[in-house]
């Protein structure tokens, strides 16, 4: 669509709470279009005044539909949501199919949810090199709590850690005994624990193994910490358990404005989002400057790949 | 370089609940190299236009099997213009007699596809609209 991007015009009805500018102003943001950094520049002052929940777990967990509840929920108390789904692209064709909204449409025509479906692009681990700026557009629109949904990779994605305020690690009952729970990984990033699909057999020995996996650590004799996880058990089907779920978050959020943690954790945050930008930076600019006659060079063996390398960084 | 990808919402409008077709869509789709966002059955006209406003489509394609194609793809088209999304490409599929078809055109649908179309037909036109035009 030919449209009409002046960055100033944006930023004006992104802060006014345009839907139509916040959408277009994620575009760039996630395009890394020239334009965005005029944009990113002012939506950056905005920084941290939203709770920024990441729920991460397992394909298949329920992720999505207790966003949806989640949504439901704060919406009652007349809060402003946004979400930010992360579905994974294709390595080989580029593409994706980004379907964590068909779960959440129900809030497709509420003014106060907006609803942005994001691919990884290339990146791995859960999220999308751009989700800093993506949070950011939201932040400057008025949201007041943002969730950020990963892709489903199960064990190993921590980054979210490093972008979220309150992590939820979500699973199931289904999804494995405590040795499970025992892993490093994403166990180790959750602030708060979901027990979703509650529904099912076995919740109570789910809940229970969990919590004796995150106890593991007292008995290590680690010292006893600010903030010990709670676990939730849902059904995001039903609804049952979601008041209590937004409960611990709440209570997250607090804990993090009255203790060092919530500025400790902001700081690292900003620290991701400068690595992220230096890494796309410079990455970027190397690999603009191969050219074939580089290949040909490496092909001839007259070059390796670590000299042409500290030469394209320089 | 640095081609951005296509973004396109495939939506199910009206009552019908053959998703099968759509599916097909955003998967060849997908494996063209489109991040392409799928909405699920039974959607209103104004979750669509919402849906393709949040998520800054390039094109939304309509798939509808129940016959109401001459009521709600107009009213969607309609609903998107209102949003201020006036140059939104919008395509269709489904069982569509050719006499609609050429209804639905005038109705601001720019192409409507039928069954049988072979999937590469839609990329290609997808790709010809929307690299164009960029």
């Amino acid at each position: 669509m030919p449209r009409n991007d002046d960055p100033s015009d944006l930023i004006k009805r992104v802060r006014r709470g345009d839907h139509a500018a916040a959408s277009r102003a994620l575009s760039l943001v996630v395009d890394e279009d020239d334009a965005s950094e005029i944009l990113a520049k002012d939506f950056f002052k905005s920084a941290g005044r939203a709770q920024k929940i990441g729920v991460c777990g397992p394909p298949g967990a329920g992720k999505s539909t207790l966003t949806g509840r989640l949504i439901g929920h704060y919406r009652k108390r007349k809060l402003q949501v946004g979400v930010l789904a992360v579905d994974p692209s294709s390595s080989i064709s580029g593409g994706a199919f980004l379907g964590d909204r068909l779960r959440i449409m129900e809030h497709a025509t509420d003014p106060g949810v907006f609803i942005r479906s994001l691919a990884s692009r290339g990146m791995i681990g859960g999220l999308t090199h751009t989700i800093f700026g993506a949070i950011h557009v939201l932040e400057a629109l008025g949201c007041d709590k943002i969730i950020v949904e990963t892709v489903g990779t199960g064990q190993d994605e921590v980054e979210i850690a490093s972008v979220a305020d309150t992590v939820v690690y979500v699973t199931t009952p289904a999804m494995g005994d405590e040795i499970q729970a025992m892993k490093a990984g994403a166990m180790e990033i959750g602030d708060v624990f979901v027990v979703n699909k509650a529904d099912l057999a076995g919740k109570d020995k789910a809940v229970a193994d969990l919590r004796a996996a995150l106890g593991l650590g007292h008995s290590a004799g680690q010292a006893p910490r600010a903030w010990e996880p709670p676990i939730a058990a849902t059904s995001a089907l039903s609804g049952e358990g979601i008041a209590e779920l937004a409960r611990e978050l709440d209570g997250h959020w607090e804990h993090l404005q009255n203790s060092g943690e919530g500025r400790a954790r902001l700081k690292k945050q900003h620290a991701t989002e400068l690595q992220f930008w230096i890494q796309r930076r410079v990455v970027r600019t190397a690999l603009d400057r191969v050219t074939d006659t580089i290949l040909e060079e490496m092909v001839a063996h007259k070059s390796d790949p670590a000299s042409m390398g500290r030469r394209l960084l320089k | 370089m640095n081609s951005k990808p296509l973004r396109v919402l495939i939506a199910k409008p009206g009552l019908d609940g053959h998703d099968r077709g759509a599916k097909v869509i955003v998967r060849a789709l997908r494996d063209a190299g489109f991040e392409v966002i799928y909405t699920g059955i039974r959607q209103t006209p104004d979750m669509i236009a919402a849906a393709a406003l949040q998520e800054d489509v390039d094109a939304v394609g309509l798939s509808l099997l129940s016959g109401a194609h001459l009521t709600l793809f107009p009213e969607v088209v309609k609903t998107l213009r209102k949003k201020g999304l006036k140059d939104m490409l919008v395509f269709g599929g489904g069982i569509i007699p050719d006499e609609d078809a050429a209804k639905l055109r005038k109705a601001g649908v720019d192409r409507v596809f039928g069954p049988g179309t072979p999937l590469q037909a839609i990329v290609d036109y997808l790709n010809e609209k929307l690299r164009v035009a960029a």
